[in-house]
């Protein structure tokens, strides 16, 4: 397996601009951060030594490559023609794909010399992703998570007890994902000098869109390799679903520049996305700064933050990273959505047709393939898997 | 506009002049009766009034503004509202909002910088729009006759402190510790150095803020920097015990200084 193979290609720019998005809106305190983690993360990057681990924890820690499965019995149920894969990250060690940012994010942290991580969580998968890695190598782990996320989560809470993490539960907002955030980055103000914040979306201020794509973009790159061995060329659409954004670049960034694979984004519609309750900020919100960078935001005419929704912890975000919203603007990106009930449904119908209980979050990824065009070949990203889900998916389905 | 036309800049002279540290008062806009309690403040002889600007998502802010920006949020304040409350009330201190980025986003540059204008606003300071980011508000702000107030961190190395110091216009903004706005019992032991560091490379006047609550942490800066800022102090209060309670407190700080 090769990391960092591929060369880094803009954007973002030297300012982290990916055409109007991105950038570094954040108190002064934490400039001089960026300005480290930057310069950091470009050493790193360049390091056989950093690569050299990274790849050895990716391979025999985290179980890389990940399978790419031919989804046959979903694909004639739903009654498709195009052959479906599924890029399977659910089967990553801590079950998503966001071990392959903390791992990564984990490693740097312990060459700049800082002891202390702070992390904030939606499902409660990228705070897991952390508190594993932290334990591996035996940092300090602390995870900011929406309240309402604690409840609607809980096995994840547990699971990043055990693994020695504190996890802080937060009271504020709308008591989710976007609140962690403001939460972590209120620690990050506090204890700059000694604590390292790893972030797990694509988003945030500038070095952070660019490091957790470029840790995240093995996904695609994986994708292309498999493809063509299995079909002998790329395949014609990526599906993704997209919350923060980090599956969906990840999967994505391979693409961006291919002219014959079609990149779907997948967002939560909620109740629906006339309602006013879901996380549509790609295909409803308008752009807008919040944690840290300018992107498409959920927003009301005061330019008040809105309230997101979703069934789905992870997806309930009213952001999105800058380099989604900027493929977006480029037209790369098509916009789909699936509403809590079609993702509901999809979970089903990917469990009794091959097997596999699949996050919430990723259900809204199978839940659009009725909506593809007709296409012969589309690879759907996998991005992790539902146990964490098990509580909210039975309430649902009692109601 | 130079900065001896600046109306934050002029304040700074004046309490200089009569041989006082400027004192800059923050009040949460919407926050129960705000006429009133920006008036209490100007009466009691604040030199400079922030007017906090309540937002959804405040990082720059502790569980004092948090909760009343919630506060103020909740009760409908809007900035269309505000704004227009701020520009029929004539006070004798120059305002100077605190808000964030998205609020200026939001709206866009040049309308959010014709609002405050018409706001009668002398500043403005957006706490997440550092340096690299900040030059199209400034000029668009400055295109109409306000400041940007920029501010510096103690993370800041002073290489970037003189860099940010050569961007301010009305004052530079100091912020006394790592960390969120909000009452501390205790300053950093090397905060007048910083401040003194600070002034030699500024030709604007530089306020102290972040932390600072009593007339006893007042005095203790009185000197050390051109002004100090008292923010969740005066928010707390003013909930708890309402505009004659802020004006008393106000009184206490002014003639700490």
């Amino acid at each position: 397996m090769k990391i960092f193979d591929r060369e880094t290609q803009s954007p973002p720019d030297a300012r982290g601009r990916f055409g109007q998005f991105g950038g570094r809106f954040v108190p002064e305190t934490l400039i001089p951060a960026l300005d480290e983690l930057e310069a950091a993360w470009t050493l790193a990057r360049a390091d056989p030594g950093y690569r050299k681990e990274l790849t050895d924890l990716l391979e025999n820690y985290a179980g890389r490559p990940t399978p790419l499965f031919q989804a046959e019995r979903l694909v004639k149920a739903l009654g498709l023609q195009a052959r479906v894969y599924l890029k399977r990250e659910d089967l990553l060690h801590t079950g998503a794909h966001k071990l392959n940012n903390t791992l990564g994010q984990a490693l740097l942290a312990r060459r700049m010399g800082k002891k202390r991580i702070i992390a904030e969580t939606g499902a409660g998968q990228h705070g897991v992703a952390t508190a594993t890695v932290c334990a591996l190598l035996g940092l300090e782990c602390v995870v900011y998570m929406g309240a309402e996320d604690v409840v609607r989560q809980s096995p994840n809470v547990t699971r990043m007890g055990l693994l020695g993490a504190e996890v802080r539960p937060v009271e504020a907002g709308s008591r989710t994902l976007k609140d962690a955030m403001n939460e972590a980055i209120r620690d990050w103000v506090t204890n700059v000098r000694s604590t390292y914040y790893c972030i797990g979306s694509a988003a945030g201020p500038h070095p952070y869109p660019l490091l957790v794509r470029e840790l995240q973009k093995i996904i695609g790159e994986e994708i292309a390799e498999q493809s063509l061995a299995r079909e002998g060329r790329l395949p014609d659409a990526i599906v993704a679903c997209v919350g923060g954004g980090s599956n969906a670049i990840g999967a994505f960034h391979r693409f961006a520049s291919e002219k014959n694979t079609r990149l779907f984004g997948v967002e939560a519609a909620g109740h629906g996305l006339d309602s006013g309750k879901h996380g549509a900020s790609l295909a409803r919100g308008r752009p807008g700064v919040l944690h840290g960078s300018r992107s498409y935001l959920l927003q009301t005419d005061d330019g008040q933050v809105a309230e997101a929704h979703s069934i789905s912890a992870g997806l309930d975000y009213p952001g999105v990273g800058p380099e989604l919203s900027h493929l977006r603007d480029l037209g790369k990106l098509e916009l789909l959505a699936a509403t809590d009930v079609e993702a509901l449904q999809a979970f089903q119908d990917l469990a009794s047709t091959e097997g596999i209980l699949c996050a919430l979050e990723t259900a809204h990824a199978i839940a659009a393939l009725r909506y593809l065009p007709k296409l012969e070949f589309v690879v759907v990203n996998l991005s992790g898997r539902g146990d964490k889900d098990l509580d909210t998916i039975a309430k649902a389905l009692l109601k | 506009m130079s900065p001896e036309m600046s109306r934050l800049s002029n304040a700074f002279s004046n309490a200089r002049a009569e041989g006082r540290t400027a004192l800059v008062c923050y009040a949460m806009g919407g926050d129960g009766d705000t006429a009133k309690l920006l008036r209490a403040i100007d009466d009691a002889g604040a030199d400079v009034i922030e007017l906090g600007l309540p937002f959804s998502d405040p990082i720059a802010d502790g569980p004092t503004l948090q909760a009343a920006a919630t506060r103020a949020l909740k009760s409908g304040m809007t900035f269309k509202l505000l704004f227009a409350e701020a520009g029929s009330l004539k006070l004798r201190a120059p305002l100077v909002s605190m808000g964030y980025m998205n609020q200026v986003e939001s709206m866009g540059v040049s309308v959010f910088a014709a609002a405050a204008a018409r706001a009668g606003l002398a500043g403005v300071i957006v706490p997440d729009l550092p340096l690299e980011e900040a030059q199209p508000v400034r000029e668009a702000l400055a295109a109409v006759g306000i400041d940007l107030v920029p501010l510096v961190a103690p993370t800041t190395s002073p290489e970037r402190a003189a860099r940010i110091a050569a961007t301010a216009r009305g004052f530079l903004y100091y912020v006394s510790v790592t960390g969120v706005t909000g009452a501390r019992t205790a300053l950093p032991e090397d905060l007048a150095a910083r401040l003194r560091d600070l002034r030699a490379l500024s030709a604007a006047p530089v306020a102290v803020g972040f932390g600072i609550s009593s007339p006893e942490q007042a005095a203790a800066l009185k000197g050390h920097a051109d002004g100090i800022v008292v923010g969740s102090a005066i928010v707390a209060l003013h909930h708890a015990e309402g505009a004659a309670a802020v004006a008393a407190l106000v009184r206490s700080l002014r003639a700490a200084l």
